[in-house]
């Protein structure tokens, strides 16, 4: 899986086509798009300016000034334990020779599949007051202390749970790429294995870390649902609730303006980073990784894994199935949930159809034009990329109320609004898949004789399908799990599993919580397992 | 009596999954400060060897020694990091989060501050890398970032140096140039060094001694003219360039040729039947009626022409012979030896060299009869 922010890749020069006929459809439509991608933001820029004074009041107030701060200490908090997560459990998946290890490597990245307000609630569930684990201490020994965990620290534990992945991926990427015969040399230097690892090894993966704390950092930033339920305000949760409670939606503008510019800041400075760090790649020689056996710490981060997976997957599932069986003992009747289960699946489908195809179109055309054309696409895509999905949502509502009613509360809205959301994520992992391809086998089929369309239908779309396939998996995965784009932008009536399981746990009617839980899970695990499983395999016979 | 640097003894070598060791009882020794190329074809297991030397490989069976001491035997395997071996990789392997200064100094982590600014800074001066010093990997061409890849390996003071393929990521002209560079700078440094290389020319111009190595196993050690004009196996002859095989009868320790008459010396062998080596440089082609050559090929290359020619007894013959020498397809030439001695072999093995005597090509046949026609073609050799 590659996120866009391990997508970037200069184009080089030669891989340039220019356009024969002058017209490029694809290009236009990506011109296009990249406007419109621009649009959330210049409606809170010219909103902010509009509020005049009280938007300024908002920024400067003290209690925003607390607001950035826990944000930010959150955010750094959750991609610091991610990091370090993520970096023991890729080096355990690829440099140690444990038997089942494709199966673990899988297996620790499905937590991406949960969404955070799912683990918050369970998480709530377990280790809260009055929760499964209180219950348990109680009847044991006759008291309930537990650390509370509200606040920062169930935050921080949920939120680091949902998104160590983004790291462990990205730095297992990484190790991929690091060439083992740089350890060999450091070894022949007179370094120790801990040695090697500190002073070559390490400063290697740092592109690949940073890459992923930002992925970590973004999403918490960004994320509603859990801080909501574990009760950690943010900037966040206060912009939604400007906005909900408050008929003064310049102050909520201006408090999302600097949510961007956060999250903008953060962005920014991964790239400076990274295209220092682009320059030390040297070609070498892939060769596969050598295995060590497997050490005493092994275990350790085994263990530390496995107990995190099980609680990422496990504490919702479990909790869920409880819920359930309580409400049959109980015999109490549940509603449907036939409506939302369609609902999300037409919804994620359509979304990653239309995502995918948006963003193939505009990494094609970044691809093949490169220059200035590319970097004017890159950019409001980046933007757009660090756009949280509520402020997102709350640009679309006040936009189109405003300037497009006939559009508020339609389908085509929650679509527009999703594209817009995933579009950097599709573009990010369809770019490097084209950027992979040689141009000269294209140019190879024409010499053969087959017309560009035909070229590009038997040989590059054919080379091209894993990522296709990838992104579009991703994309239906983070639509299905969305909460607050499909909030704020779906139509009335028209309940999907995640604002179903919202609603139901705002109004704590667990019981019909819990059928779409279990739900939501299998549509997300189920898919992104398989599809992690096939990457392995495909990934494994590419290095022999 | 010169010391031993490195000593390989019955060493075997088998990767997990591969149906045939890597290396097979290997034993070869690497005298103290003298450059030792080993030769081999892709995959014949030199660069294991090297990696068996370094640490980078445990050896199945055998005995390593590094400067008199064991490192690695069936009870002992001695690390990498504390062999006090330099490598030199095939791709460099240059830090490149490191800048020149910065690789050179990796090893000399343990050395005092001013011990290693010194050490640095005289490396810097032998490689004539002073200028590039704060450079980055990425920011050198390819003979700068070998040099650098050699004065990193060089600066802990190794026992031996080994190099893995120097100059198979060079281009042609700078090959040259990087081959002379390395000679120079190898023996300036007054290091042991083991290269490893398929190039023969490579092994035969810049090494003291040559190993040549056959699936997984050290077939003959030797100066480079012995591999070259006295190679022990039909294999290695090939191996170490082209190779013509002249047929020979023998009687009594006197054997008879198209190349003349010779007296086969240490030949322990009592076959009646061997075959002689002839190297490209070995004849010089002299237009004579009678002659028992007739050109079938000429090749224009530049400094010299190559030319296959014929003989009596069905074999054709490559040489290279001077501009000077003129000959047309078809042309009668008489071909003559001009080494003393050559190897004779008989099957695959060498048996012995046979010394040339007086020629007497002309005396053996009675006068007036003229030569055996000539079959209109060769046979494949």
């Amino acid at each position: 899986m590659t996120f866009p922010a391990s997508g970037e890749a200069a184009v080089p020069a030669w891989r340039r086509v220019r356009s024969v006929s002058g017209f490029d459809l694809g290009a236009v439509l990506s011109v296009v798009l990249a406007a419109l991608a621009l649009a959330p933001l210049a409606y809170l820029v010219w909103r902010t300016l509009e509020g005049g004074e009280s938007a300024l009041a908002a920024l400067v107030r003290p209690r925003t000034r607390e607001l950035v701060i826990r944000s930010v200490l959150l955010a750094g908090a959750v991609a610091s334990t991610s990091a370090v997560i993520g970096l023991a459990l890729a080096w355990l998946t690829e440099r140690v020779d444990l038997s089942g290890r494709r199966l673990l490597a899988v297996l620790f990245a499905l937590p991406l599949a949960v969404p955070s307000y799912l683990t918050a609630y369970a998480l709530v569930a377990v280790f809260g007051p009055r929760g499964v684990l209180a219950g348990a201490l109680e009847r044991a020994f006759g008291f309930e202390r537990l650390p509370e965990f509200y606040g920062f620290f169930g935050a921080w534990f949920t939120l680091t749970l949902v998104t160590y992945p983004y790291a462990y991926l990205s730095v297992r990427a990484a190790l991929r790429g690091v060439d083992p015969t740089l350890e060999d040399a450091a070894r022949l230097l007179g370094h120790g294995r801990f040695c090697t690892f500190l002073r070559v090894t390490l400063p290697l993966l740092r592109p690949g870390i940073v890459s992923g704390m930002l992925l970590s950092a973004l999403y918490t930033l960004a994320d509603f649902g859990a801080i909501a339920i574990l009760r950690y305000p943010t900037l966040t949760y206060s912009i939604y609730n400007q906005y909900r409670l408050s008929f003064d939606r310049s102050a909520a503008a201006a408090l999302a303006l600097l949510l961007v510019a956060i999250s903008a800041m953060l962005v920014v400075a991964e790239r400076r980073w990274r295209r220092r760090a682009a320059f030390y790649r040297l070609v070498g020689v892939a060769r596969s990784q050598p295995r060590g056996r497997p050490r005493w710490w092994a275990w350790g981060v085994l263990a530390i894994g496995l107990a995190l997976v099980g609680t990422a997957l496990g504490a919702p599932a479990g909790i869920a199935a409880y819920w359930l069986w309580r409400a049959r003992m109980l015999g109490e009747a549940l509603p449907s949930v036939s409506e939302p289960l369609v609902h999300s699946l037409v919804v994620g489908i359509g979304a990653a159809t239309l995502t995918v195809s948006a963003g193939f179109l505009v990494a094609r055309t970044i691809v093949r034009t490169g220059g200035r054309m590319a970097s004017a696409l890159d950019l409001p895509l980046w933007i757009s990329y660090a756009l949280p999905g509520i402020v997102l949502a709350l640009a679309l509502v006040s936009l189109t109320a405003q300037f497009l009613p006939f559009l508020y509360q339609t389908l085509a809205l929650l679509f527009v609004g999703y594209l817009l959301r995933f579009l950097p994520e599709a573009v990010g992992t369809l770019r490097s898949v084209l950027l992979q391809q040689n141009p000269r086998l294209e140019e190879a089929a024409r010499t053969l004789g087959m017309r560009p369309w035909r070229a590009w239908l038997r040989v590059q779309l054919p080379l091209a399908l894993p990522g296709f396939g990838s992104a579009f998996a991703l994309v239906f995965l983070t639509t299905v799990k969305e909460l607050p784009v499909t909030l704020l932008l779906s139509p009335i009536g028209f309940p999907t599993l995640a604002t179903t399981i919202w609603n139901a746990t705002a109004e704590a009617y667990w019981s019909h919580a819990a059928l779409p839980t279990l739900l939501l899970l299998s549509i997300g695990v189920v898919p992104m397992g398989f599809f992690n499983w096939w990457q392995e395999r495909t990934l494994g016979e590419g290095r022999g | 009596m010169e010391s031993v640097a490195v000593r390989l003894s019955g060493v075997s070598k088998r990767y997990p999954g591969s149906p045939r060791p890597a290396v097979h009882d290997l034993t070869l020794e690497v005298r103290s400060r003298e450059l030792l190329a080993v030769l081999g074809h892709s995959g014949c297991g030199k660069t294991t060897t090297l990696r068996l030397i370094a640490g980078l490989e445990r050896p199945d069976a055998g005995t390593i020694e590094v400067g008199g001491r064991v490192v690695a035997s069936p009870t002992r395997f001695v690390p990498p990091e504390a062999r006090g071996v330099g490598l030199v990789f095939q791709d460099y392997a240059l830090f490149p989060h490191l800048t020149v200064e910065e690789n050179i100094a990796f090893g000399l982590r343990t050395w005092s501050r001013t011990e290693r600014a010194r050490r640095v800074e005289e490396l810097l001066t032998l490689t004539g890398l002073t200028a590039y010093r704060a450079r980055y990997p990425h920011q050198l061409s390819g003979g700068q970032q070998q040099r650098v890849a050699i004065a990193r390996a060089l600066a802990p003071r190794p026992t031996v140096l080994l190099l893995d393929e120097p100059f198979a990521n060079l281009d042609a002209e700078l090959r040259q140039r990087m081959r002379e560079e390395l000679r120079r700078l190898l023996h300036d440094a007054g290091v042991t060094v083991v290269l490893v290389t398929h190039d023969r020319d490579e092994a035969l111009s810049l090494a003291d001694r040559v190993a040549v190595m056959l699936e997984g196993t050290v077939v003959q050690v030797d100066t480079p003219e012995r591999v070259y004009h006295e190679p022990k196996t039909r294999d290695v002859a090939r191996l170490l360039g082209q190779a013509s095989f002249v047929p020979a009868r023998v009687w009594g320790g006197v054997g008879r040729s198209d190349l003349g008459s010779f007296a086969l010396a240490g030949a322990q062998a009592t076959a009646d039947q061997v075959e002689l080596l002839l190297r490209p440089r070995d004849v010089v082609l002299e237009p004579h009626p009678e002659g028992l050559g007739v050109v079938v090929d000429r090749r224009f290359v530049g400094a010299e022409t190559v030319y296959r020619v014929l003989l009596r007894c069905g074999i054709t013959v490559e040489t290279s012979q001077p501009p000077s020498v003129d000959l047309a397809v078809g042309e009668r030439v008489e071909v003559r030896c001009n080494r003393a001695r050559l190897a004779a072999f008989a099957g695959s093995e060498r048996v012995g060299l046979a010394e040339l005597l007086e020629r007497h090509q002309e005396q053996e046949r009675p006068h007036g009869v003229p030569p055996e026609p000539l079959p209109s073609r060769a046979p494949g050799p």
